[in-house]
């Protein structure tokens, strides 16, 4: 009975959401409006690209893979790394994190969405997509990794989807949620954004040709990486949405976050040192990709300002992180997290993916460089990724303070979640 | 009241002027999907057609090639032979770096011409060294030079491929006699295989191919040298249009050394099995273990 009720009142109560998400002030529509320009220019580089092909882009048979590969590793990261906030509000109950969690769930979900969309511009024949459907096309499942992580992506969505999407009606309707409707999908999501990122780092790593790619390390180096990139940016976007909706969020959540930045920084460096160790130390042909990457190789340069740009930043954010001015001055903080997100983007988008393919494997040199069309192609996703957050978290954060309820929802009563932090405090 | 009227109003004006905005930056996109039939899009994967769909889509694609290139071409369908398995030797001692075998295979395949593709390439190698890293694809001099020697590198058609694991949609698998082929009307253009392959054997369609109507040539495989859609990942597939019919690969009968030797690795009677047991043969990247049905070897 109440179930079918369910079944008619979610889609009207997301529909409701939707509406209201058009709504706000002057800055938000100048935002938006901003964000759906260069999402224009993005939707019509990739139409060229469809129609002229993907010579159109700057990769070639010897360097396959680009700036679209690169950042779609970058954002599955972005999106594991979220889970940064899910683990102490429900492993260790911090109760601040519990109430800002959902933030960081909403962040996955547009990261994740940014993430298949970098893959779908990558692809020669994105309307054969089909293809993939298990039972439907032919899922070469589990032999290919990247039937793996095409599992494991949507899943995680899903996830997420459902965790945010519960808790949200659950909240709307004034009624406390069951935990069997949420808490095991909750557990089930951190296991799950460790294998995102595992996952993705096994397409590479599993590549016998690859000598850069072929390290046991780069799976453990993309979490740690990703623990980076997501706290620093959900550090950043709290203060950004305290100052816009005035919602109280305490200190604790930044706090915790930054803990978990001052650990995953100097990890990262320390893998980073590992594999620069082991190439160098050991030389030979399997040199070859970090030679190229930090040095050249055979007068050619192209990543090299790339790759010390990103180290630079990395260790600047890491001794920032470290100075006690990052605890009593949070411009200092802000200032590592800009460095840290710019400096992981870097390191494990064109630093990753390029050094693999130069040398080739028949060890001839062939440069790549980004074209415009995919700068364009690429802002406009990040700037569809921007999108999609902003509406999520703006449509979110009513329901959650409870500025939006449903008629029937007991009003000015806190729920029963809110006594519990509150007793807990 | 009124000021919620206006401001809806004022969304539906936004809205109206983004999907304008939107429909006009997705214009292009009524020109790619002018040559995109229903039929090619619903098309299903090369092992489920009947023999009976195979020939509509010959005769489509024989049709295409005609509007598109100019120029009647048969597109045939060739199944492996009973009892036979295809190996490739070439002999180093020979091989003079010519690169007449890279030529014939840019035109017996119907390679874009502005790139000037082909499935082969040669690298000039240092005396005394089997190491990649020393060898030199783009020389233009004379050839063979005092020091060199010439190793030419085509599709391993290895039995245990990684450009065949990797694919997420099965496009591309080995066959019966040993030959790794892509499904063109299935390949997503995901370029995993390209990623996966030790040997550089793979290619990419980055734009529609350009061959002018008399340098097509006619005699094409589906499997093989049909001219090959934007978007599709392609590679060697010993000439098998030619090699099922009992002719040899077109790089075999360029070479004016006779440094490749092609044949049945089923039959002991071939050239091939004489090479394999008479002479010390190798393969490329053995540690890797992708098992090549390309083999290598000197003679003096």
């Amino acid at each position: 009975m109440a179930a079918s009720r369910h079944v008619l009142d979610y889609p009207r109560f997301l529909g409701r959401l939707l509406w209201m998400s058009t709504d706000g002030s002057w800055r938000f529509y100048v935002w938006m409006t901003v964000l759906t320009a260069i999402c224009l220019v993005g939707a019509n580089a990739w139409a060229r690209q469809l129609v002229d092909g993907m010579a159109l882009t700057g990769m070639s048979d010897h360097v396959s893979w680009g700036l679209y590969v690169a950042n779609f590793t970058f954002g599955v990261g972005l999106a594991a790394g979220a889970v940064m906030m899910v683990i102490p509000a429900y492993l260790y109950h911090d109760h601040e994190m519990h109430d800002v969690t959902l933030v960081g769930e909403l962040l996955a979900v547009a990261a994740i969405a940014l993430s298949l969309l970098f893959i779908v511009v990558d692809m020669g024949h994105p309307e054969r997509a089909w293809h993939l459907i298990p039972g439907v096309g032919r899922f070469n499942w589990p032999v290919s990794m990247l039937t793996w992580d095409v599992v494991v992506l949507n899943g995680y969505l899903l996830l997420n989807l459902h965790v945010c999407g519960y808790l949200l009606y659950m909240r709307f309707l004034g009624q406390k949620p069951r935990k069997r409707w949420y808490l095991p999908f909750v557990f089930l999501s951190i296991f799950w954004a460790v294998s995102i990122h595992s996952v993705t780092a096994f397409l590479y790593s599993g590549l016998g040709g690859r000598p850069f790619w072929n390290s046991a390390l780069l799976a453990p180096r993309f979490i740690a990486s990703a623990f980076i990139t997501g706290p620093a940016f959900v550090i950043l976007l709290l203060q950004v949405i305290r100052k816009f909706t005035g919602l109280p969020i305490g200190e604790g959540p930044g706090r915790t976050l930054t803990s978990v930045m001052r650990v995953t920084v100097l990890l990262n460096l320390f893998m980073l040192g590992s594999e620069v160790f082991t190439a160098f130390y050991t030389g030979g042909a399997h040199a070859g990709p970090a030679q190229y990457l930090f040095f050249g190789l055979h007068g050619h340069h192209a990543l090299v300002p790339w790759i010390w740009t990103a180290v630079a930043c990395n260790v600047a954010s890491a001794v920032l992180l470290h100075l006690p001015a990052s605890r009593r001055h949070v411009t200092v903080l802000n200032v590592a997290c800009v460095l840290a997100f710019v400096g992981v983007w870097i390191e494990k988008g064109m630093g990753l993916i390029i050094p693999g393919f130069v040398p080739s494997t028949l060890h001839e040199m062939v440069e790549y460089v980004p074209t415009v069309t995919e700068w364009k192609i690429t802002a406009g996703i990040w700037a569809f990724g921007l999108m999609l957050l902003t509406v999520a978290v703006k449509v979110a954060l009513p329901v959650l303070s409870g500025q939006l309820a449903s008629h029937s929802a007991p009003k000015g009563e806190p729920t029963s979640q809110e006594k519990e932090h509150r007793a807990a405090a | 009241m009124n000021d919620f009227t206006r401001r809806t109003a004022l969304k539906g004006a936004g809205a109206t002027l983004g999907a304008a905005a939107f429909a006009h930056a997705m214009a292009p996109l009524t020109e790619w999907t002018k040559d995109l039939s229903l039929d090619e899009f619903l098309q299903r994967h090369y092992k489920e057609l009947t023999p009976e769909e195979m020939k509509v889509i010959l005769r489509r694609l024989e049709e295409e090639t005609k509007q598109e290139y100019g120029r009647d071409v048969t597109i045939q369908d060739l199944p492996p032979q009973e009892g036979v398995s295809f190996g490739y030797a070439l002999n180093l001692s020979v091989c003079i770096g010519c690169r007449k075998c890279a030529e014939a295979c840019h035109q017996e395949n119907n390679h874009d011409r502005r790139t000037g593709n082909s499935y082969i390439r040669v690298l000039e190698m240092e005396q005394g060294s089997l190491d990649l890293e020393r060898g030199n694809a783009d020389y233009d001099h004379a050839v063979p030079a005092p020091g060199k020697y010439y190793l030419p590198v085509q599709c391993q058609q290895c039995d245990n491929a990684p450009c065949v694991k990797v694919c997420p949609v099965q496009a591309t698998w080995k066959e019966q006699d040993g030959v790794v082929v892509v499904d063109y009307n299935w390949c997503i253009g995901c370029r995993y295989c390209e990623a996966a392959c030790p040997y550089h054997a793979r290619r990419f369609n980055w734009s529609k191919p350009e061959v002018p109507a008399e340098e097509i040539n006619p005699d094409q495989g589906y499997l093989s040298n049909r001219i090959r859609p934007q978007g599709v990942v392609e590679k060697c597939t010993f000439c098998l249009h030619r090699t099922r019919a009992g002719r040899l690969p077109a790089c075999l009968e360029a070479c004016p050394t006779g440094a490749r030797v092609f044949g049945n690795l089923l039959d002991p009677k071939s050239p091939i099995r004489w090479v394999l047991e008479n002479k010390r043969v190798f393969v490329l990247k053995e540690e890797l273990g992708t098992r090549p049905r390309f083999f290598y070897f000197f003679d003096k």
